[in-house]
């Protein structure tokens, strides 16, 4: 059976790749931090499962050295727009069959998979069916990129290097996150912070509970990243005593609403590193807030919109 | 209020722009500290957390391919493409992303989009292409509003689509965990209550994409005509 441990070995592998072509590229001034940096990373992919806690730990403080500590860089590249446009003029739209596979297999797989069994027992692991699909939508992908183009052996790799050197120290902040998130969640952050919205907010009518709940979402997801851990904290602390016992809500649309304004404070956090941070290196803008900025409005609006709903439905 | 000094290292780390790894770090190893943790427990602690959400890393095992078409020119065909079009406009690119997104994550298909996949070799250079062709010259600093723009598309229609399919990750937290107050909600009931959000979702993001291009316009005409 495929399980997601394959999909890590496959990445890790990529990792290492990356850090082997970092190695061997004298136009990259930082290439020992880069190689140092995506090599850590291949090992928790690669044996992380295997490593005691201690010792996984020690890998990422590591690559948080390596990263903080004069930085990573990037080798140079020469090929140009003149270059693509020479090439997509040369390919056409066939380019996009390799792209548009990727989505595709993924979605295909992830309906497939669950119902394909070789002696009563399924392929690939269920419960992670959709990782898996992606993992295998991109090697058919590759392959038929690779058949199409006919590239050197090794372009893939030190394209993925060129991306992911672009990238840089960001695409290991939603892990460090979670890292974070953990520790926050071990230390009682939670309660400290719906203490405080308790004791201080006004909490006396029903609109006065919703606005607070709704809000407190919103920050408390903007402060962990993630609506997911702000939801059991907020929805025990004002959600289900007051809400929902002192003023009779319904504990239905109070949560199914509560965690959408608990998004809207996602689209406003640095935290959320994988939706925010993660496309501005993607897209190579300057700004690491950008897309946080052009978010806000909407999300503003949205929470606002959220509590009022909330407030409408939710005692009816 | 000792657990809360974590999260005021990670403000402040972040206002001053310090390398926000090491602030994350030093913010996790502060807050262990402070609730009683050694040092080395707080680093298998960070060890444990950072392997076992692997999965957000698997993304990247996209980059050798879409590297590959980028450099045989994926990006430019997607610029070629829009051209063909004379009615496209940045806003009507991004408004027709937003709405296959939302629908199709609202149906469960949450993989059909992506940062790394979709917005960056294909929808943010068509967005580009969009205002290249009937402006002219865009900016750098009008181009990157436009990438920002594509990418909180996709963040916006993925959120507020994949709370309406019933099987997605929040829905079975918020059902687990009224479950254990003793509340026992249906899924299908918690779906439907994330239309009414989904739908201002859509008309507010939608209404600011057509603000989006009376903006562009005026805003590339205005530097367009400085350079004549």
């Amino acid at each position: 059976m495929i399980t997601l441990e394959h999909v890590y070995w496959l990445t890790g592998l990529m990792a290492g790749g990356v850090a082997i072509v970092n190695l061997r590229d004298a136009s990259n001034p930082r290439r020992a931090n880069n190689t140092a940096f995506w090599g850590l990373y291949a090992i928790t992919f690669l044996a992380g499962s295997y490593l005691p806690d201690l010792v996984s730990g020690f890998l990422v403080i590591g690559m948080v050295l390596v990263a903080s500590i004069r930085g990573l860089g990037q080798g140079k590249f020469k090929a140009t727009r003149e270059d693509e446009a020479a090439s997509a003029a040369r390919w056409g739209n066939k380019l996009f069959i390799p792209a548009l596979t990727i989505p595709i297999l993924t979605v295909l797989g992830t309906f497939a998979f669950k119902r394909i069994e070789i002696a009563g027992a399924p392929i690939v692991d269920v419960k992670q069916v959709t990782v898996i699909s992606l993992a295998i939508a991109t090697l058919v992908a590759l392959t038929v990129g690779m058949l199409m183009l006919r590239p050197p052996l090794l372009a893939p790799i030190k394209e993925a290097r060129r991306l992911l050197d672009a990238i840089g120290w960001a695409a290991v902040l939603p892990q460090m996150l979670a890292a974070l998130g953990a520790l926050f969640a071990l230390a009682g952050v939670g309660t400290a912070v719906s203490g405080l919205a308790t004791r201080w907010l006004p909490l006396g009518t029903p609109f006065a509970a919703v606005m607070t709940y709704g809000l407190g979402m919103a920050v408390f997801t903007m402060i962990m990243g993630n609506a997911f851990a702000a939801f059991p904290v907020m929805t025990a602390g004002i959600g289900l005593p007051l809400i929902v016992q002192r003023f009779g809500g319904d504990p239905t649309i109070m949560s199914a609403i509560g965690m959408l304004s608990g998004f809207c404070g996602t689209l406003m956090t640095p935290m959320a590193a994988n939706f925010n941070i993660v496309p501005t290196a993607l897209l190579e803008l300057p700004d690491e807030n950008a897309v946080i900025k052009v978010q806000i409005p909407t999300a503003l609006l949205l929470l606002g919109a959220n509590i009022l709903l909330m407030n409408f439905f939710v005692f009816r | 209020m000792l657990p809360l000094i974590g999260v005021v290292v990670v403000v402040i780390g972040f206002v001053l722009r310090i390398n926000p790894l090491l602030v994350v770090t030093v913010a996790g190893v502060v807050t262990g500290i402070a609730s009683g943790l050694d040092f080395l427990e707080v680093v298998a602690a960070f060890g444990k957390a950072f392997i076992t959400s692997r999965y957000v890393g698997i993304v990247w095992l996209v980059l050798p391919v879409i590297g590959l078409l980028e450099h045989a020119g994926l990006r430019e065909r997607a610029r070629t493409v829009i051209s063909g079009f004379r009615a496209a406009t940045t806003s009507k690119v991004l408004l027709a992303y937003f709405a296959v997104r939302q629908v199709t994550s609202a149906l469960g298909l949450t993989s059909l989009g992506g940062h790394a996949q979709m917005v960056r070799p294909l929808i943010a250079p068509m967005a580009e292409a969009a205002s290249e062709n009937r402006y002219g010259d865009v900016p750098n600093a009008t181009r990157y509003r436009i990438r920002a723009h594509s990418a909180a598309a996709d963040n916006i229609a993925l959120f507020f689509g994949e709370d309406i399919f019933i099987a997605i990750g929040s829905i079975l937290l918020i059902r687990g965990f009224l479950e254990q107050n003793g509340i026992r909600v249906e899924p299908a009931q918690l779906a439907l209550w994330a239309i009414p959000t989904a739908i201002c979702a859509f008309v507010i993001h939608c209404t600011r994409l057509v603000l989006l291009e009376r903006s562009l316009r005026a805003e590339l005409a205005r530097a367009n005509a400085d350079k004549a």
